[in-house]
């Protein structure tokens, strides 16, 4: 497994720091449910065994932040994107459907 | 004496009749419609659950049901130790309660384990994990477990061929666990499977979960590559496995699922006597009976169901064994393989009721699993029989991250591929 990182090109995976599901937003503290939001999000995973979207760092690299989309049961990465575009995106996306 | 007890009367009159008359050790059972208790996953843990299920609370309608074939997922692909050497106290009284099982199993299901108290010694390299060791020690002996705290000397008598001057990583001594050691890990599913079965457990092979059926919120059965199996209980035991199966049932666990590597070299002289840990990296090692140095070290740190790992790890391991012991740099790696670990959030298991009646839950065993075997078996088999956690293992809640009684032996928090 060898991680295409959009400025320094497919690199090894032990440049890479795994940080997790990059799917998971961080729920509003204030809330009146926001005890039991935190306890999921902090404790609980989809896991699922196919598609993942999980953020990669690059910490021997370039230092930047990814988005990869990998296939857990097999390993194969599908895409690789910086973690800022798809933050301003996901902001973007929020803002037209408010 | 049943026939079919192995003994060496058994082997005698087998050697006299050119070993015409064994039997197999479990039969190939089809599923019947219903069951008192399904049990699915028929790996050490599912197999030990049937088998004490049937032992100690007297349910024989239990079958165990496993996609694969009996011993093939992690309980034939760990690296066979077993040990007791923990901190916090939801643990230790468990995993003693396993190794004092560990010591009786071969003549509970009459059958050679190979269970083989070969101690495990963790090395430590610098004054601070000396005192994080003692502590750990004392720990086990205030539960009644043995310890013994060894400075650098009784090391080297122990095991000479260590690098103890390494510039980086002086060995200053170890931790060391007599009781502790291994077991033939497939030896332990057979033997649980044969027991099992014995009693009347059926083992059904080649019969893949594919869903579940709920009557009135209540689990009443499962739906199987093999037809629709009805069951007054249900009991989840599926390692990697475990949010797959969960999700079938609408539930979202604790655990993330990651791939582990072990190694085995080609056979050598007899050479490593005992389990040797490596305390400033991550790297174990012991010698298998057939002369197979087995060895292993760290997760590869990512999502994964795929069972084979990558070679950074690979990497990692080899530089830590070459940095505790280099005199096995020219023994040539024969295999190495991967094995789907659920890991928890917190580094200790679930033993507990789901929020779904009918539905138990056993997972979150991270790389521990084989250790905990037949405490693990009890310790759901009393829950599935009795509706109330056994004693050793009442810490080990599904709610504990949500109440803030996590037992988190290594102080990560929730990343599941640090613990």
């Amino acid at each position: 497994m060898r991680i295409a990182c959009p400025y320094c090109g497919e690199r090894s995976l032990d440049e890479f720091i795994y940080s997790g599901d990059a799917t998971v937003r961080r729920p509003d503290a204030s809330a009146p449910t926001a005890s039991e939001d935190y306890v999921k999000y902090v404790y609980e995973r989809t896991n699922p065994p196919g598609m993942h979207r999980e953020l990669w760092y690059h910490a021997a690299g370039c230092h930047a932040w990814l988005v990869v989309s990998r296939d857990i049961s097999t390993h194969a990465i599908s895409s690789v994107e910086l973690a800022k575009d798809v933050a301003l995106a996901n902001n973007q996306a929020m803002k037209e459907s408010a | 004496m049943a026939s079919d007890h192995y003994s060496i009367f058994s082997v005698l009159r087998e050697a006299l009749r050119g070993h015409t008359g064994w039997k197999p050790a479990w039969r190939n059972a089809t599923p019947q419609p219903d069951y008192d208790v399904v049990i699915i996953g028929g790996g050490g843990h599912g197999l030990a659950t049937a088998f004490y299920l049937a032992k100690m609370y007297g349910i024989t309608r239990v079958a165990v049901l496993e996609k694969g074939w009996i011993g093939g997922g992690n309980v034939g692909r760990n690296t066979t130790i077993v040990r007791s050497n923990y901190l916090l106290p939801g643990n230790i009284p468990f995993y003693e309660l396993s190794m004092k099982l560990w010591e009786q199993l071969e003549q509970e299901i009459n059958y050679n384990a190979m269970v083989s108290q070969r101690g495990v010694l963790n090395l430590y390299h610098s004054d601070a994990q000396r005192d994080a060791f003692a502590r750990r020690g004392n720990a086990m002996r205030l539960h009644g477990v043995d310890a013994e705290l060894l400075d650098q000397q009784a090391v080297r008598k122990m095991v000479p061929f260590l690098d103890f001057e390494n510039g980086r990583f002086p060995i200053h001594g170890g931790l060391l666990q007599r009781r502790a050691g291994t077991v033939r890990h497939d030896a332990v599913a057979w033997g649980y499977a044969r027991a099992a079965d014995r009693l009347g457990v059926d083992i059904i092979q080649n019969c893949e979960v594919k869903g579940f059926r709920f009557e009135g919120g209540k689990a009443v059965g499962v739906e199987t590559s093999r037809g629709f199996i009805g069951a007054k209980k249900i009991g989840m035991s599926v390692a990697g496995s475990s949010s797959r199966v969960a999700a079938m049932a609408g539930l979202k666990l604790p655990i993330e699922s990651h791939v582990l590597q072990a190694f085995v070299t080609e056979a050598i002289k007899p050479f490593i006597d005992g389990v040797v840990t490596f305390g400033a990296g991550h790297f174990y090692i012991s010698q298998s009976d057939k002369g197979g140095l087995v060895f292993g070290g760290d997760l590869d740190g990512y999502n994964s169901y795929a069972q084979r790992g990558n070679l950074p790890v690979v990497e990692d391991v080899c530089e830590g064994g070459m940095a505790l012991m280099p005199r096995i740099g020219r023994v040539r790696v024969l295999r190495n393989w991967g094995g789907i670990m659920d890991m928890s959030m917190d580094g200790s298991p679930i033993i507990d009721h789901t929020p779904i009646p009918g539905l138990y839950l056993n997972a979150g065993w991270c790389y521990g699993g084989f250790k905990a075997t037949p405490a693990a078996g009890v310790c759901f088999a009393h829950l599935i029989a009795r509706d109330a956690p056994h004693e050793t293992a009442k810490a080990y809640r599904l709610d504990r991250f949500a109440t803030g009684h996590a037992i988190d032996e290594k102080g990560m928090g929730p990343q599941p591929n640090l613990h």
